[in-house]
């Protein structure tokens, strides 16, 4: 189907998208732009948007005065971490939903969904206590395990809608091919369900990116990871946007190329299926 | 067809998800409930905890802070609602019109979602809201316009931008997933029967998205009541914009009052659950099908 659609109002439609899609941008681009300039021409009036001397020395700083490769290491222990464990449990949960389900598959599903929406806020302290007892606080095995537990929901949520579109014939001539459960599960139904696993590992991956509560109450020094290193930023010592710049661009480019992959996933990941 | 054999290895697969999910829920639940009816300050030796019984839930909600705090958590969930509902519509309508680089728009508007809410917190507070080098100051001057101290003089304004910023894109997304699943011959069947592209967007387009818009407002309601780093970063609280979730944090860590805090945090869950339940209808209606 193709309605005829004039070119002056692609044009008026693509001038209006592109205008408001860079006004939403423009925040991230501004702050990339000011991560390449000097303190005395980040906060220039009036502002120097392209024509400034170029320069890489703020993150050198960065990486210099703050040791940033260990927060960002951190970054990448606890949200990889979490992440590829929530999956390894997820799995099977997920695999015995969809395709052994029960009179109780359902009620379990949106139990464990009811278990997100308990707010971090009512269970902040016996948390904190738990850690401070098992020597866990600011530790990144502690995070890890905080940070599956929170999204372990939404990825039992994601593999389960993945796996229940792989028709269950495959897995039945499987099993009658003579192949154990956990051969099924290995050797049929993770290749044909790679995608959607991939999905789900790379939004997760982002959601325990960019969770900024417990890390930011359960870390110190030793474990904190990207958003907790930032956030020390917020106490202003003389001229420093440039730098902040150069700190926060090097926190969310990666998750900025990360993100604009999962898009698609995003929706049905977030919405539990509800939106399609 | 599941043999006997395989229900109970489901059952048996299915138990380290169930086992974990029921830890990580029940443990914390009860110790926070124990808590909530004690008195129990640890900073504080001299005072000696003790049962109290609703007492720490009474004084909750009879203290000044209380009633404050409900109000700006209303405001910022509401204003943040409202600002991301009415331009994620608009933005998903005008993302569905033909036009050239669609995609790169796209990667454009859904950009804020994946900044990590320190950065985006403390980029605006700084290098945009900041009254003497940000951007907008810049701006106002430029204008001849008095610089405005925006996190001290509008600073529930501020926050609820900072956190539209933040959600426009999940909004507008999912709005643009409903509306691309919206039956075309429909649209076009009232175009030509000569429906007005108002009366088209008020009688097909809204409540085809209506389902879109109520699962948006669930689940950001549910975001929205638990935003914690953008107030942590910009102003800690100050200037009338500590919301629940804040009130509880600084009951709890900050003056280590945790029979109090506690108490602060059922009535946090026991609010999270009324939305949940709602939230959890739609989703499940959607299971059976």
């Amino acid at each position: 189907m193709s309605r005829a659609v004039t070119t002056r109002r692609k044009t008026i439609n693509t001038v209006l998208a592109w205008s408001i899609g860079f006004l939403i941008f423009f925040p991230i681009l501004w702050t990339i732009l000011t991560s390449f300039k000097t303190e005395a021409q980040a906060i220039n009036d009036p502002p120097l948007f392209l024509f400034f001397d170029w320069t890489l020395e703020n993150y050198a700083v960065v990486q210099e005065r703050s040791d940033y490769m260990r927060f960002l290491w951190n970054s990448v222990i606890i949200a990889g971490g979490s992440t590829l464990i929530g999956v390894m449990i997820a799995i099977p949960a997920a695999w015995s939903m969809a395709f052994v389900p029960s009179k109780r598959t359902k009620d379990i599903l949106l139990w464990m969904l009811s278990t997100k929406m308990l707010p971090a806020v009512g269970v902040l302290y016996p948390i904190y206590l738990i850690f401070i007892e098992l020597g866990l606080l600011d530790t990144r095995i502690g995070l890890v395990v905080v940070i599956m537990l929170i999204n372990l929901p939404i990825i039992v949520w994601m593999l389960y809608t993945y796996f229940k579109e792989i028709p269950g014939e495959i897995l039945e001539a499987a099993r009658m091919d003579g192949a154990s459960l956990r051969e099924e599960i290995i050797y049929v139904l993770t290749p044909m369900a790679v995608p959607g696993i991939a999905s789900t590992i790379l939004l997760n991956f982002i959601l325990a990116w960019n969770e900024a509560f417990w890390t930011l109450n359960l870390t110190a020094a030793q474990a904190a990871p990207l958003t907790a290193f930032i956030a020390s930023y917020s106490s202003p010592e003389g001229l420093f946007y440039a730098k902040l710049s150069a700190a926060s661009t090097m926190a969310i480019a990666p998750i900025l190329i990360l993100g604009w992959f999962s898009q698609k996933q995003l929706v049905r990941g977030l919405t539990f299926g509800a939106v399609k | 067809m599941a043999t006997q054999h395989s229900r109970s290895a489901a059952r048996f697969m299915m138990a380290p998800a169930v086992i974990l999910l029921l830890g990580w829920m029940l443990v914390p639940l009860v110790m926070t409930l124990w808590f909530s009816f004690r008195r129990f300050l640890p900073n504080r030796p001299d005072i000696v905890p003790g049962w109290v019984g609703f007492d720490n839930y009474v004084r909750f909600v009879t203290s000044s802070a209380f009633w404050p705090s409900v109000q700006t958590t209303l405001i910022i969930v509401g204003g943040a609602l409202l600002i991301t509902i009415v331009l994620g519509v608009l933005l998903a309508l005008l993302l569905d019109q033909p036009m050239w680089g669609q995609g790169v728009v796209r990667i454009l508007v859904i950009a804020p979602f994946f900044v990590m809410p320190t950065v985006s917190a403390l980029v605006w507070k700084n290098i945009f809201m900041d009254p003497v080098n940000g951007l907008f100051a810049h701006l106002w001057r430029a204008f001849g316009a008095e610089p405005v101290v925006w996190l001290s003089d509008a600073p529930l304004f501020s926050i609820i931008l900072i956190v539209s910023w933040q959600w426009l894109p999940f909004a507008t997304l999912i709005l643009l997933t409903a509306i691309q699943s919206l039956d075309s011959e429909q649209l076009e069947a009232s175009e030509m029967d000569g429906a007005p592209p108002l009366s088209r967007f008020f009688y097909i387009i809204l409540p085809h998205l209506s389902r879109a818009i109520t699962i948006v407002i669930l689940i950001q309601t549910i975001f929205l009541l638990s935003v914690f780093a953008e107030i942590f970063v910009t102003t800690g609280g100050a200037f009338g914009t500590r919301t629940l979730t804040y009130l509880i944090f600084q009951r709890v860590l900050e003056s280590q009052n945790v029979g109090l805090g506690s108490a602060g945090g059922v009535y946090a869950i026991i609010l999270a659950n009324i939305i949940a339940i709602f939230l959890m209808r739609i989703v499940g209606k959607n299971l059976d099908a």
